[in-house]
């Protein structure tokens, strides 16, 4: 008999009073007893609506009535025939806009706590599991893989797997992309994402950081001089956008990739033990509401700030951040600004001191189907600001295809890219993640990896 | 890891070290810039790019001790190893249709302008090389300049070399003397610079400065190096670091710089309080 609770089983986290101060992991994971609880809640449907929802098709029922015999080892293995980094989709996955979106419980109550479940398994196996040492031969191909982020882990995984010699390039000093500067660690530990990369080289894939590809080589350097057979391009939305309003060049204004990256690659938050520091004051601002925002904004709190705000144009309904990370902002104390839009920042001595914004309400539906935010005229009205972070988005980093002529990249600067196969407009050089979707979310991200893959290794057996 | 192959005291407070770094080396071009960190806890910080070598596989820079990790870098000598070291980054100066010019170095932007120099004398420009330092025991590669240009003149603050006065006196006497300059490059402080600039515009040189603003990544992801240049922000990382000097608001840019100067001083401070306990123990 199913477990017809209509809740899920609640997830054991850190007190929001505790976790505001530091920077330790919030939710704590399910207990074994917890899991199996939570999988006797799936009613293993015969149409399997969750799957359709998941951008990589984990076989989730499949794999949660595993759990719920108690046969994780083997849920984990099933779980891994689709997907390659479960530990991190568990925890940053959107799953209420994916696969709990469609779950058949959720109708009359709560759905399966899917995302929950998965995060267990990988946990478990992480701890308890036997590596099983995959039997790779070598197929004497070579494949390039640039961006060591969702997309191009995936890939390259994928690739190795299937006999492929990947190396791949990343520019920072550290491989890992936003799972490693953007993500901060109290939501994603930096040990599971290292770990995630450790087994990629045990499978032989060679990861050069420090090379910023379109500098020291160029895509088309690869494929000729140093003999790639493909290319994947990963590069991310790495540029960061700007509101191009007044004093936004003011000392305490700050991208959300400047201030995520001080704090989460470069352990900010640890200065002077490490030497990187970040300057925040009392009163933070952040400008946007999606998940950078709220990472931001609960990082400053966990920095020591006194007062946080999101200051967002549109409603709650409308913000494009995970329900679970709203949540947990307001219950760490952060304020929230709706419907309210930054007009200028106000300085003193090249400081920002206050961020002028003004009201809005919603008017007709735009062409993201949300209804477009209206300035209320006169309604003009200041926060005190220490410090401002922009998190209105990213967009790709131009660098690939200022020095790739014959890429092709739309208007916004994205890679152009089938959906299907992840070719793109250049023999022999796939794309995929918010590269050529603009920023998305990782599991997007992990799927084009995942597809580019395939017709990598299409391409290469027919070439 | 990058290897220290040579390290050379310019001055007391000035080090040349040149790093191991072929894939760089075979792709720099003159004002283009490394970005390094020296260790695990180490801070991403930006060089220009002093000098290379394809064959030889390496890259130089030439550093100030002025904050906590230049201190540092110090300490390293030839066979050490540097953790990080990734370039080259920005994008490098361009030359063309220039019979004359003028190169500005001020203090440690000698090094960076050096490059601009060697390459400009290298394409037959008839070059003047202005230096200045605050006094003569500051004065670096003298030589080096002197071989790589015209005419080179080294200013100091206070006319112990002889030759007083700020590096805008002498191009101003040589301007007014009749030289006519295609492009004046000024490379230096943020002061120098924007004086450099003033004094240029009335003539209506070309002037072209370098920006070294702060940066972590150096590949347009951070934005911390914006610059408002002609009324519009650009990131010195990937717009730059040259720039129109007639079009950068360089009290922006000088607003900037101080951005993190209390936490840099109390990096430094514990540096040396760490320093001084290992020498002590």
């Amino acid at each position: 008999m199913p477990n017809m609770t209509p809740n899920k089983t609640s997830m054991p986290e850190q007190d929001p009073n505790v976790r505001n101060k530091n920077f330790k992991e919030v939710a704590l994971g399910y207990t074994e007893e917890m899991a199996v609880n939570e999988a006797q809640r799936c009613l293993n449907c015969k149409n399997r609506p969750c799957v359709g929802g998941c951008p990589v098709n984990v076989k989730i029922p499949e794999f949660i009535a595993l759990v719920a015999e108690g046969r994780f080892e083997e849920a984990y293995h099933k779980i891994n025939e689709t997907s390659s980094l479960p530990a991190i989709c568990g925890r940053v996955c959107p799953q209420e806009s994916q696969c709990e979106k469609y779950c058949v419980r959720g109708i009359k109550g709560e759905p399966v706590g899917i995302g929950r479940l998965e995060r267990f398994v990988a946990d478990w196996y992480m701890k308890n599991g036997k590596p099983t040492a995959a039997e790779i031969k070598p197929n004497g191909k070579k494949v390039a893989v640039v961006g060591s982020g969702p997309a191009g882990l995936t890939c390259a995984g994928d690739l190795a797997k299937l006999g492929y010699k990947v190396t791949v390039f990343e520019a920072f000093h550290t491989p890992g992309g936003v799972l490693m500067y953007g993500i901060p660690e109290f939501r994603l530990p930096k040990d599971i994402v290292k770990k995630e990369i450790e087994n990629l080289k045990n499978l032989g894939v060679e990861i050069m950081t420090n090379m910023v590809i379109g500098k020291v080589f160029s895509i088309e350097e690869l494929l000729t001089e140093y003999e790639f057979d493909a290319v994947f391009v990963g590069t991310g939305a790495g540029l960061p956008s700007f509101m191009k309003i007044e004093g936004e060049n003011l000392n305490g204004v700050y991208s959300a990739n400047e201030f995520l990256t001080r704090i989460n690659l470069m352990k900010g938050y640890k200065f002077p033990e490490y030497d990187t520091p970040v300057f925040f004051g009392d009163n933070v601002v952040i400008v946007g509401g999606g998940n950078v925002a709220m990472d931001a904004a609960r990082c400053a709190k966990r920095l020591g700030a006194k007062n946080v705000y999101i200051v967002y144009r549109r409603s709650e309904e409308e913000m494009p951040a995970r329900l679970e990370e709203v949540h947990h902002a307001k219950e760490e104390g952060i304020e929230f600004r709706l419907l309210c839009n930054p007009t200028r920042i106000i300085g003193e001595d090249g400081w920002v001191k206050q961020i002028e914004c003004i009201e809005m309400e919603l008017g007709e539906p735009d062409a993201s189907g949300r209804r477009r935010p209206v300035p209320k005229e006169g309604s003009e009205f200041l926060i005190d600001a220490s410090a401002v972070v922009i998190a209105i988005g990213q967009t790709p980093n131009p660098l690939i295809k200022n020095t790739t002529p014959d890429l092709e990249t739309n208007k916004r600067g994205c890679i152009v890219a089938k959906e299907e196969t992840g070719e793109t407009s250049k023999q022999g050089v796939y794309a995929g993640g918010d590269a050529v979707t603009g920023a998305a979310t990782v599991i997007l991200a992990m799927g084009a990896g995942k597809t580019a893959a395939q017709s990598i290794d299409e391409y290469l057996r027919n070439k | 890891m990058y290897k220290i192959v040579r390290k050379e005291v310019l001055n007391p407070s000035v080090s040349l070290i040149e790093v191991e770094a072929p894939y760089i080396a075979k792709k720099a071009e003159p004002g283009q810039f490394i970005i390094l960190r020296i260790d695990e806890n180490g801070e991403r910080i930006p060089f220009t790019i002093a000098d290379y070598d394809r064959e030889a596989g390496t890259v130089t820079v030439i550093f100030q001790k002025v904050g906590k990790t230049t201190y540092q870098l110090d300490t390293l000598g030839e066979g050490d190893y540097i953790l990080d070291f990734v370039g080259p980054l920005g994008v490098a100066s361009h030359f063309e249709n220039v019979k004359r010019a003028a190169v500005i170095g001020g203090g440690l932007g000698t090094a960076i302008a050096y490059p601009q120099a060697k390459k400009l004398h290298s394409l037959g420009v008839d070059l003047d090389i202005i230096t200045g330092f605050r006094d003569k025991d500051l004065i670096i590669l003298e030589k080096e300049c002197a071989e790589n240009s015209s005419n080179l003149y080294v200013m100091t603050d206070d006319g112990s070399n002889g030759n007083k006065g700020f590096v805008t006196n002498k191009l101003k006497e040589l301007i007014d003397g009749g030289a006519q300059y295609d492009v004046v490059i000024a490379i230096g402080p943020l002061v120098m610079m924007k004086a450099v600039a003033e004094l240029t515009r009335p003539y209506g040189i070309k002037t072209i400065v370098s920006m070294n603003p702060i940066m972590i990544d150096g590949t347009g992801m951070c934005g911390g190096c914006r610059v408002t240049v002609g009324g519009e922000t650009k990131f010195a990382c990937v717009d730059g670091p040259d720039f129109d000097g007639h079009q950068v608001d360089f009290d922006q840019a000088i607003l900037r710089s101080r951005m993190f100067k209390e936490q840099e001083g109390l990096s430094l401070k514990n540096h040396q309080c760490r320093m001084e306990g290992m020498k002590n123990a």
